[in-house]
Formats: C-alpha cells, structure tokens, sequence
C-alpha cells in the first residue's frame, strides 16, 4: 500500500519513547501543510498505538502502520484540517 | 520548521503534547515579551511560572530590596537575596530554572515619565503592584499604546484580577475611575495578607497573560474574576467599557499621564 502512497516528508525517531514519540511527530506535522503526508519510523512498539491513536483525535488520517523489519515500524499519516 | 533544541523538546513536551499549544505556541511563548510590574506576591509567583514555560524576555519593574516580610509570600526571593534588588533576586532565581529566559530588571519605580520608553520592548504587561499610583499609571498607560495588561490585587483573604485588551473591553478606570482618596485606603497596620493568596492571584494572572500569547481561550475581558480564600469562593462580575472613562471612553479627557501622590505603601 505504501508503494502507492506519496511520502511528503519522513522522520525517524527510532531511540525515542512516549511521550517523546508523538511530540516528536507533531512537530513535524505541524510544519507541513494539510493534505500532506509524513511518515514516522519509530522502534518503541507502544508508540505503533498511541500514536497513531492521538493522531486520529487531532484530526489527523492514518494511512498505515506496519512493520518494516526485525524491530523498527512506519506510521504514515495525512495531515487534516485542523 | 520549529527550531528547537532537543532540551527544548522535552523541556516543553508538556506544552507541545496540547492541542491549543502544540509547536507553534510555544514558539509563541519563546519569542514573548512580558513585562512585569512589581517583583512581589504577585509577580514572583507569576514571573517564576512565565519563566518556567519559557517566556522570551521578562522584564521585571521594581526598585524595592527583598525583606524578610516579603518571604512569607514571594516564593521567587530566599534568604540568600535579603537585601537585593527584587529584580534581580527574580533573575538570579530564573538563570538557576531556565535560561532560555531573558530577564531584563528595571531597577526603578514606573513614573510618567519613564513607563513608556519601558513599554515599548514589551508586548503585554501584568501589573503586580502594591500602590494605587502606580496601578493607575500602568493602566492609564496601557490603554494609550494599546497594551494587553492583566491587573490584579490582593487584600487580607480577597483577590481579584481583570485582564484589559484595549479597544476591545473596560480598563481599569471603567471600574474604578480614581484612585480612593487618602485615608480611605487600608492602614499599613491592616494590610495583612495570607501568604498563598498572592500566588493564587499571580498565577492567574500569569494565565491570563500565556493565553493572550496563545491567542487562546476566553480572557477576563469584561469580566472582573473574585476570590475570596476563607469562603473559597470564586465570582465573575461583569464590567463594561464606561463611555465616560476618562481614558478609554468616548471622550477621553486624559491624554497625559498622571503622577498620582503615594500614602501608605502596603508592600504587597
Ligand atoms: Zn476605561
């Protein structure tokens, strides 16, 4: 599914842990415009939840969160309106 | 794309994690300029807390010295700074939490003569002072460079705070049009005051002032917020902008500030 999915912009807080997580995503959302997509590599598996979690109640659309290999995940997110 | 350092990140994750926050509020409060009237129960409480969130500049106004009566409520002073000036007491004690904070002190008591070339390197004012003259004056200022000012008092187990924005609401004058003639104020020797309750009041002044940063919320515009501390009690009371307030009505008659003569200073 990613294949098809343009990534605006990535970042890789792999090391980080919640709540540094999300404040780390949010950051970098809020410096993109609404539509655009960013994608997250986080090595903390709490974080494949709550993230993506406190991204839908924030407006946010989550187009996926998978693993990517032996310990890491992506979580890729279109920016709402809000 | 936010520039902040990975100290700042944690420092202000609890900010950033809010919604009416997030990264570009706290850029906001980073880049504020916040100038504090008064060192005292009002302003220690307030000027610690802006400093914790990490307001830009603070400038601190006070030309008094830290006594020992003032540490049963002036939580930014210690033993170590009797004798210094309460300014600089404040800006030793926020060098030691957060020195993203710039504080400037101004070492001198506000007259009509200096408070504007003061006023202008800041973007919102809270006055924390202790005397009738200086409260008039900063109001009287503020509203004539269009200032956001958050005003608060304290008295024995009674607060209160208002916030003026103006051109939007009342000022202080709208609500009080002269400072009470002398002898009817309280006597030095009724001037008692519970020392939280400063705090209290402080700290939502400082409130009022991160949420005129944030553009965020509903301000005590038009609202005169009460507390009384024995019956915990809080009340809002409406006050609307006087048409006839000699400074912010419609036919203002002061264009020029007054310097209104001192009776007994409380020392708040
Ligand atoms: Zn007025």
């Amino acid at each position: 599914m990613s294949d098809e999915i343009k990534i605006d912009k990535e970042i890789n807080i792999k090391g980080e842990v919640c709540p540094y997580t999300f404040v780390k995503t949010k950051l970098a959302l809020e410096a993109m415009k609404a539509g655009q997509v960013l994608k997250v590599i986080v090595d903390h598996l709490p974080a494949t939840e709550n993230v993506p979690r406190t991204l839908k109640s924030e407006g946010n659309e989550i187009l996926e969160v998978s693993r990517i290999n032996e310990g890491d995940w992506q979580i890729i997110t279109r920016k709402g309106n809000r | 794309m936010f520039e902040f350092s990975e100290e700042a990140i944690k420092r202000y994750s609890r900010h950033i994690l809010l919604p009416e926050v997030g990264g570009t509020g706290q850029q906001r409060i980073n880049e504020a300029r916040v100038l504090l009237v008064g060192a005292g129960g009002l302003g220690a409480p307030a000027a610690y807390y802006l400093a914790a969130a990490g307001v830009g500049t603070l400038g601190v106004v006070d030309g008094d010295t830290v006594e020992l009566s003032n540490l049963q409520r002036q939580i930014i002073h210690s033993m170590a700074d009797l004798g210094k000036n309460k300014g600089q007491s404040a800006r030793e004690t926020i060098e030691g939490l957060n020195t993203d904070v710039r504080v400037v002190t101004h070492q001198e008591r506000l007259t009509s003569k200096n408070i504007f070339p003061i006023l202008k390197d800041y973007d919102v004012v809270m006055d924390g002072t202790d005397n009738f003259p200086t409260r008039y004056l900063v109001n009287d200022a503020c509203v004539l460079s269009g200032k956001p000012l958050s005003t608060g008092a304290v008295f024995r187990f009674h607060g209160q705070v208002m916030t003026i924005i103006p051109g939007e609401g009342p000022c202080y004058r709208c609500l009080f049009r002269e400072p009470p003639p002398p002898g009817m104020t309280a006597s030095c020797e009724e001037a008692g005051v519970l020392g939280v309750l400063p705090g209290m009041i402080g700290i939502l002044q400082a409130t009022e002032i991160l949420k005129i940063i944030l553009n965020e919320g509903s301000l005590l515009k038009g609202r005169l917020l009460s507390y009384e501390a024995l019956e915990m009690e809080f009340r809002t009371i409406k006050v609307r902008r006087d048409p006839e307030c000699p400074v912010c009505g419609d036919h203002p008659t002061i264009k020029e500030l007054i310097d209104y003569e001192e009776f007994c200073r409380v020392n708040f």
